[in-house]
């Protein structure tokens, strides 16, 4: 995982902690999950079934599933999710092509 | 959200089912909740979509947020998951406003970390004020400028603009001089954009080619060949754009029948003056009926209403007619800028037909040389070279790889896009858990739209 910071946020509000892979994140409550982790400096969300690749959001609006991540052992698209207090976060476990295989 | 409005004042029941938590679709995602000190930094054509969003407020519309539509059923049942429980809706009518996709930008290194949309980087900043520090920005179109523009004026313009529209692009866009001066608030405002973007000395190295991302984990330059000498910019981020196309999920899977619009490059659905598709009761409106920008959609949407209304009884075909007219005349206003722009604002063709090594599906990693592969062992269509090498499906469906495949086919069998034809999309649209099934609600609610 990396952690250069290559976004910066505009504004500051209340946060709240959250667990990303086992370490703790303060991520602004209620904003958009992919951007707030993204802007916390998290780099890589999954990597992908087939080579493994490193992968981080691309669309920012649910069409490209390169933001999935697993929130509460749910799979889900991390630009689809608001913050909320005491999320656990982890890169998805299953593989990501049988997420919605058909 | 015109629609909607305009249906409930017409006495129509309304049940608006939206993905997103808030209303304001990409274009005005998050109006309602943008701090003043952003709103400048955006804009008044992003702050202006409050006047849906208010709208929305009255009485008569069903508003449902943070609703993912998985399935839509004949006639016309629609099943969606919302705050983890699926629940299903009945309909007589349906207005999809499904709206518009980034077009795929396949180039070397495109999957790598920190190479994002463009569209990406204006909802970061739209719904979260959250802005690239090093970035740069790729493609073309009028949307690029827009983003370069709100860099600029977020304080953290990018490090380079790298175009792929030349000047004979814009010599031929010449010939739609006269729609564009119909269009010209649309040619203002492009000019004012470029004029922030020249102050802060961005920049901009435009008819820029062979375009490639570098980097192991993460993106770390864009290399590119500009004026016949190769050149390499240093970044973290990469914002990808070279024009919007419909998102084709739902329409595709309702089988309605779509053709190649050989000026917007993409596949639009076929449909009547109303923009009712030819099946019956379903009605298209916005960027998911053929690109044409947020006020074209209001306008779109309100004649699909009208149509609605006029077939439930509650407007006289000659109201409707009567009620019809000014929005054809702003409609055609709102219109009348596009053959100009996409003619100078063409897609990138390196980027239509890639390179054989390019990764084209992002989500089962297929190159263009597989998909060229398969056109040689006869596949005429997609739907062949998804069977034979699981492009297009992913978990997104085919929605960043469909246009490639159809376009790296057509090209090796010498076909029309027509011919060859597109992914044959099938529910869910969107993945859901047997849990979220389980807890589907029994409850059919009744609504017109």
């Amino acid at each position: 995982m990396k952690h250069v910071l290559t976004f910066l946020e505009l504004e500051s509000g209340p946060r709240v902690d959250v667990t990303w892979d086992g370490t703790a994140l303060s991520l602004p409550e209620g904003s958009n999950l992919a951007a707030a982790m993204l802007a916390a400096g998290v780099g890589v969300f999954r990597h992908t079934p087939v080579s493994k690749a490193p992968r981080s959001p691309f669309c920012m609006m649910g069409t490209c599933f390169d933001c999935l991540v697993e929130i509460d052992g749910v799979t889900r698209q991390a630009c689809m999710v608001e913050v909320t207090e005491g999320m656990v976060i982890s890169q998805p476990q299953e593989l990501g092509g049988q997420v919605n295989e058909m | 959200m015109a629609a909607a409005a305009e249906a409930s004042e017409l006495g129509l029941s309304v049940t608006i089912i939206d993905e997103q938590p808030r209303a304001g679709g990409q274009i005005y995602r998050d109006v309602d909740k943008v701090s003043p000190s952003r709103a400048p930094i955006l804009g008044t054509d992003y702050t202006d979509g409050k006047r849906l969003t208010e709208s929305l407020r009255q009485s008569g519309i069903e508003y449902l947020p943070g609703a993912v539509v998985w399935a839509i059923e004949d006639q016309f049942r629609i099943m969606y998951t919302c705050e983890g429980r699926g629940a299903q809706i009945q309909a007589d009518r349906i207005l999809l406003a499904t709206g518009a996709l980034e077009r795929p930008m396949p180039i070397p290194g495109w999957t790598l970390p920190g190479v994002m949309t463009a569209g990406a980087g204006q909802i970061l900043l739209k719904q979260s004020g959250v802005v690239a520090k090093k970035s740069v920005l790729v493609g073309s179109g009028p949307l690029l400028y827009l983003i370069a523009a709100q860099m600029v004026r977020a304080g953290t313009p990018p490090v380079a603009m790298i175009e792929t529209q030349t000047r004979s692009d814009l010599g031929r866009a010449l010939w739609h001089v006269g729609g564009a001066l119909r269009g010209w608030r649309y040619i203002m405002k492009g000019l004012k954009m470029l004029a922030e973007i020249t102050l802060a000395r961005v920049p901009r190295y435009s008819g820029a080619s062979d375009i490639a991302i570098e980097g192991d984990d993460a993106a770390k330059a864009v290399t590119f060949i500009y004026k016949g000498r190769e050149r390499r910019i240093d970044c973290d981020i990469v914002f990808l754009h070279h024009g919007v196309v419909p998102n084709p999920q739902a329409s595709r899977s309702l089988r309605i029948s779509h053709n190649w619009n050989a000026a917007q490059q993409s596949f639009v659905p076929k449909l009547d003056e109303w923009g009712q598709s030819d099946v019956a009761g379903v009605f298209i409106a916005g960027d998911g009926a053929g690109i044409g920008g947020a006020k074209a959609a209001e306008q779109a949407g309100r004649l699909a209403v009208l149509k609605i209304a006029e077939d439930s009884a509650l407007l006289s075909t000659q109201d409707r007619d009567l009620k019809a007219a000014p929005l054809r005349r702003e409609l055609g206003r709102e219109l009348a800028a596009r053959p100009f722009l996409d003619t100078a604002y063409p897609p990138y063709i390196a980027a239509l037909t890639p390179d054989d090594n390019t990764t084209i599906c992002r989500c089962e990693e297929v190159t263009a040389g597989e998909i060229r592969g398969y056109a040689k062992l006869g596949c005429l269509g997609p739907n062949q070279t998804k069977a034979f090498g699981r492009a297009g499906m992913g978990p997104c469906q085919g929605r960043y790889c469909g246009l490639t495949v159809t376009a790296l086919l057509a090209d090796a069998n010498r076909q029309s896009p027509d011919e060859t034809g597109y992914y044959r999309i099938r529910a869910p649209l969107k993945p859901v858990t047997l849990g979220e099934l389980a807890a589907m609600d029994d409850m059919v609610q009744n609504s017109a739209e």
